[in-house]
């Protein structure tokens, strides 16, 4: 059988070709490349499947040693989240001209640059900036550029980081500004709050940037954004405020507060969890050349066209980019996360302001009640639980006798998986606007009355659930090594 | 004129791009209209917490964000009518986009997708509970590893360019490891490799070095032996180029760079026309990149989300992203986080999972045979191509006189812009009209005029014939009825757009908030 995704791979078609190219084989079209360098063998992969059917089973059978969340009651978050992702906008993002579209011209590909101009626009309204950038690979990205924006800004090296930040965000960060930027770290105290004096002792004119996150890697909403923002300003540095998109219904807008620099993570907004394989960043700034110069990345702008009425988009000051001018660009930009701005677009429009301030009052009220519920229970603290929240807070659990390894154990032997070990003693829990009241009273209840010690201990009831059904259904080809 | 038998079709379709002519979000909005509902607070929490929620006034937002307020089907019908002024690689001859290897991606890969066991996960959920996708990272990893030759794969990186910084980073990793770090301070990139291998090396510190090509179009060895020196950190290198041309001497560049002590680095973006070939190994690469959008199938996604995959040589593992994930000899899957010389993260935990998944997908369906098969029709198809596309009048390609393009081509429209003023711009605008893209080059235009096409493995001979009949007729237009290329397009989603508003601070307007505040009383349908 020729194969169905290889047209010409036609026999009488492929000789036809060749012969109106003058070429009796394929060989000859690799006449350039030396033979010492060709491969004298096959390559060394699976068998592939004959039939739609057969690679169904085959990779399904391996998909079947995965549980969905739908399927446990899960708390887990730490900069991936489950929000409902409403059905209209798969419907949208699935569909064959969206998904299949190259990052095409504006004469082609006119729906995408007006879908994802209007992006740019919705999350302008929600951020109360008026230039918000095409998106880029995530938020650790999005916040890892904002801060060397800000160095090439104020032309200085040292970042304080202010609050909470998660170690992979943070590596990712190192990773990105090493030998531009040097980071100073300014935890929070124990009540989830930012000690001023701490800060203010590290703030000077070599200080090119203060970075906070709010809500940040704890929950934490913070209080003290104008004042970390006088600070800044204080000594001429650049204030940025890494902030989650799906709060801003009910939380001002960091811009308000005295940010320049705004970034994050739009997975929030439509997009599934994928395993955190679903994220998108965003950086947003005032309408000042200063700022927009220092993007990265792709702007979309509205245009005229030659028929009155006609909204036309392209790409605004290109020349800061690598694609017009190499490394004289700011960083850089190639493919990243449009598809998952889209996403964002549509969802923004579903939920109108009415759907945010809800969905955020719903979130706030959630993750208080997850607090007070989790606080109450013997043994267990919640250190910042007087700070306002949103959707994530840190459960101490060191004087339950049990580390927060033993607890997840605990959990997962009856379905639950109540949170991200931070690390023995303090486990990071997410309530979002999917949680019922009944899920989180089971969470409490996970502390308040653990289950049984004899079925902890054994093997783990989802665990062994899942290995049976794998078991029966994997197949044999999924046996053994890729090669 | 309107009884059976219907007439012949014409020698070009009659093509016209969906044109709604669709007003912005925002000028749809209705006040009080809602596109869906969100789960109420229960009472019984709400008496429980009382005013504890309430946030202090100082960071509580004061009026709602001004978003535009539709119910769900006019928001449905709103994205849907944006979607269809789209031009997918699912319904057109997606040939003109060179570089960018725009192949079918099947729906199979979909359906396997869609499924709530990879939507749904959380990456810290129990990973005896994750280990399907944990094996198919594993699984592509290593066929990666075999399809390029090196020892070590990871997918973590969520796209091409992020796979290029992230092997720039590993190769400032491993020279700092040596105490070379500060002394290896240059990256030797060529003019015809894509601009993000220049634009990482100097977003990570490096002074870079852009060879140019010799007068036959291949990178200048002569010229790379000048720049080299114990200042070499590493050559970021595309092999064949975006002209197609495929360096015969890659080998000697690499030994070349590793006599000084530099590392040499494969950005196979380019891989399509020679899977199963000839490898980044078989060359002495120390490092490279496949970008899985690409290559692999996943789809482009109107620019993302896209999955880049980092190979390495056993020298340069220890420095690959991490976590990675490991088989244990009982067959499970972990993740191995324990790894004190890795680059660290370079992703939001472990990569683009749908499109690593789509990519598994797409191997198993195509086997060795099939990869084989793929990079022989693509490098076919593309010859076809060429043939049709030199007859055609003002048409020619970049280095005419050197031999042998692999699977893209990068020609040039300089005889006909010198004849009839049309440019490639131009031409790619009135292309449109048919139902295609077509695309220039990166910049700078080393060589004028440019355009690059790329056929891949996924159209018909018909298709290619189709497309070089379209090309073959905006060529003729240019000559004889230059106008109507000139006022392209015509039979697009939009006209003629202007550009002077996109560089001009005090008039470009990247936000609807942004045009409203600019300019007063626009927006305001009649």
């Amino acid at each position: 059988m020729s194969h169905p995704y290889i047209p010409n791979a036609v026999p009488a078609v492929k000789a036809a070709m060749l012969e109106a190219i003058g070429l009796s084989s394929t060989e000859e079209l690799y006449r350039a490349i030396p033979a010492a360098l060709r491969m004298d063998r096959p390559l060394d992969l699976p068998a592939p499947a004959r039939s739609e059917a057969e690679l169904l089973r085959h990779v399904r059978g391996i998909l079947a040693r995965n549980v969905s969340t739908q399927d446990t009651l899960s708390f887990l978050g730490g900069g991936t989240f489950p929000h409902h992702v409403p059905a209209v906008v798969d419907e949208v993002i699935n569909r064959g001209e969206f998904l299949t579209a190259y990052a095409g011209e504006p004469y082609e590909d006119h729906g995408r640059f007006q879908a994802l101009f209007e992006y740019c626009s919705q999350m302008a309204e929600l951020l109360e900036l008026d230039v918000v950038n095409v998106p880029v690979y995530d938020g650790f990205q999005a916040a890892a550029t904002a801060l060397r924006m800000a160095g090439r800004l104020t032309g200085r090296r040292d970042v304080v980081t202010v609050g909470a930040i998660g170690a992979d965000k943070r590596s990712r960060i190192d990773d990105y500004v090493a030998g531009a930027l040097d980071i100073v770290a300014i935890p929070p105290a124990r009540n989830g709050t930012i000690d001023r004096a701490a800060v203010r002792a590290v703030i000077d004119e070599n200080v090119a940037a203060i970075y906070v996150e709010t809500p940040d890697y704890h929950g934490v909403l913070h209080t003290e954004i104008a004042a970390l923002a006088d600070m800044a300003h204080d000594v001429g540095a650049e204030l940025v405020v890494s902030c989650d998109p799906i709060s801003l219904g009910v939380v001002a807008s960091p811009a308000t507060l005295g940010a320049d620099i705004v970034c994050g993570d739009i997975q929030s907004l439509g997009v599934h969890q994928w395993f955190g394989g679903g994220h998108g960043g965003y950086i947003a700034v005032r309408d000042d050349p200063r700022y927009v110069m220092e993007l990265p990345s792709r702007l979309f702008g509205i245009a005229a066209t030659t028929v009155p009425g006609e909204y036309g988009f392209g790409d605004v000051a290109y020349e800061r980019t690598s694609f017009a001018v190499r490394e004289e660009g700011k960083e850089w930009v190639g493919t990243a996360a449009a598809l998952w701005g889209i996403a964002a677009a549509v969802y923004l429009s579903l939920m109108g302001p009415a759907g945010m301030s809800e969905v955020g009052e719903t979130i706030l009220a959630h993750t208080r009640y997850a607090i007070k519920g989790l606080a109450g229970v013997p043994g267990l603290a919640v250190p910042s639980e007087h700070a306002p929240h949103f959707r994530e807070f840190v459960v101490d659990v060191s004087e339950t006798g049990r580390n927060t390894a033993d607890w997840i154990a605990t959990g997962r032997s009856v379905g639950i998986e109540p949170g991200i070990a931070l690390d023995a003693a303090r486990l990071l829990v997410c309530v979002t606007e999917i949680h019922s009241k009944a899920d989180i009273d089971r969470l409490t209840e996970l502390f308040a009355a653990p289950p049984h010690p004899a079925r902890h201990g054994s093997a783990a009831a989802v665990t062994a659930a899942v290995a049976a059904v794998a078991a029966a259904a994997t197949p044999a080809a999924t046996e053994g090594s890729a090669r | 004129m309107t009884r059976l038998p219907v007439a012949p079709k014409p020698p070009l379709r009659r093509f016209h791009q969906a044109r709604w002519d669709e007003p912005i979000v925002f000028e749809l909005s209705t006040p009080g209209s809602r596109g869906i509902g969100v789960p109420e607070v229960d009472p019984a929490i709400g008496a429980t917490i009382g005013d504890d929620a309430t946030l202090p006034a100082a960071i509580r937002r004061e009026n709602p964000p001004a978003l535009p307020e539709l119910a769900q089907p006019q928001v449905l019908r709103h994205y849907v009518r944006l979607s269809q002024e789209n031009l997918g690689a699912d319904f057109n001859i997606d040939v003109g986009q060179g570089t960018c290897t725009m192949k079918y991606s099947p729906k199979v890969n979909e359906v396997v997708i869609r499924d709530p066991r990879l939507y749904d996960t959380h990456p810290c959920q129990d990973p005896a509970t994750a280990q399907g996708t944990l094996e198919i990272v594993h699984r592509l990893e290593r066929m990666l590893a075999e399809i390029s030759g090196m020892d070590a794969v990871s997918v973590q990186p969520a796209a091409g360019s992020a796979a290029i910084w992230a092997n720039v980073s590993m190769i400032r990793a491993y020279h700092a490891s040596r105490g070379e770090g500060e002394q290896r301070d240059e990256i030797i990139t060529t003019i015809f490799s894509h601009p993000s291998n220049a634009a990482c090396a100097k977003t990570a510190g490096y002074k870079v070095i852009t060879l140019h090509p010799d007068e036959h179009g291949y990178p200048d060895l002569a010229a790379l032996r000048a720049a080299l020196s114990d200042r070499t950190a590493a050559l970021l290198i595309t092999n064949p180029e975006d002209t197609g041309i495929y360096n015969p001497r890659i080998a000697e560049f690499v030994a070349a760079v590793h006599e000084v002590g530099g590392l040499a680095c494969y950005d196979q973006a380019n891989a399509n026309g020679i899977l199963g070939i000839t490898r980044a190994r078989d060359a002495g690469f120390d490092l490279c990149h496949f970008n899985l959008h690409k290559t692999f199938s996943t789809p482009h996604a109107c620019g993302g989300p896209a999955a880049g995959a980092c190979g390495v040589t056993e020298a340069l593992e220890p420095f690959l992203p991490g976590p990675v994930v490991v088989r244990d000899d009982d067959g499970t899957y972990r993740l191995d986080a324990d790894r004190p010389q890795s680059i660290g993260k370079v992703s939001p935990f472990y990569g683009v999972i749908p499109n690593i998944v789509r990519a598994y997908t797409w191997i198993m369906t195509m086997g060795a045979e099939g990869l084989r098969e793929v990079a022989e029709i693509a490098a076919l198809n593309n010859n076809y191509l060429a043939q049709k596309i030199l007859q055609i009048p003002g048409a020619s390609m970049g280095y005419p006189e050197t031999d042998a393009r692999i699977e893209q081509i990068r020609y040039t429209w300089q005889e006909l812009t010198e004849q009839t003023g049309i440019s490639t711009e131009q031409i790619g605008w009135r292309a449109a009209d048919f139902g295609v893209h077509y695309w220039s080059s990166h910049h700078p235009f080393v060589i004028p005029e440019p355009f690059t096409l790329e056929p891949t493995e996924s159209y018909s001979r018909g298709e290619l014939d189709e497309y070089a009949a379209i090309i073959a007729e905006v060529a003729r237009e240019a000559r004889e009825d230059p106008e109507t290329v000139r006022t392209a397009p015509h039979r697009s989603t939009v006209h003629l757009t202007g550009h002077e508003d996109f560089d001009d601070p005090a008039r470009w307007a990247v936000t609807w908030r942004a045009y409203l505040r600019k300019y007063p009383g626009a927006g305001v349908r009649s």
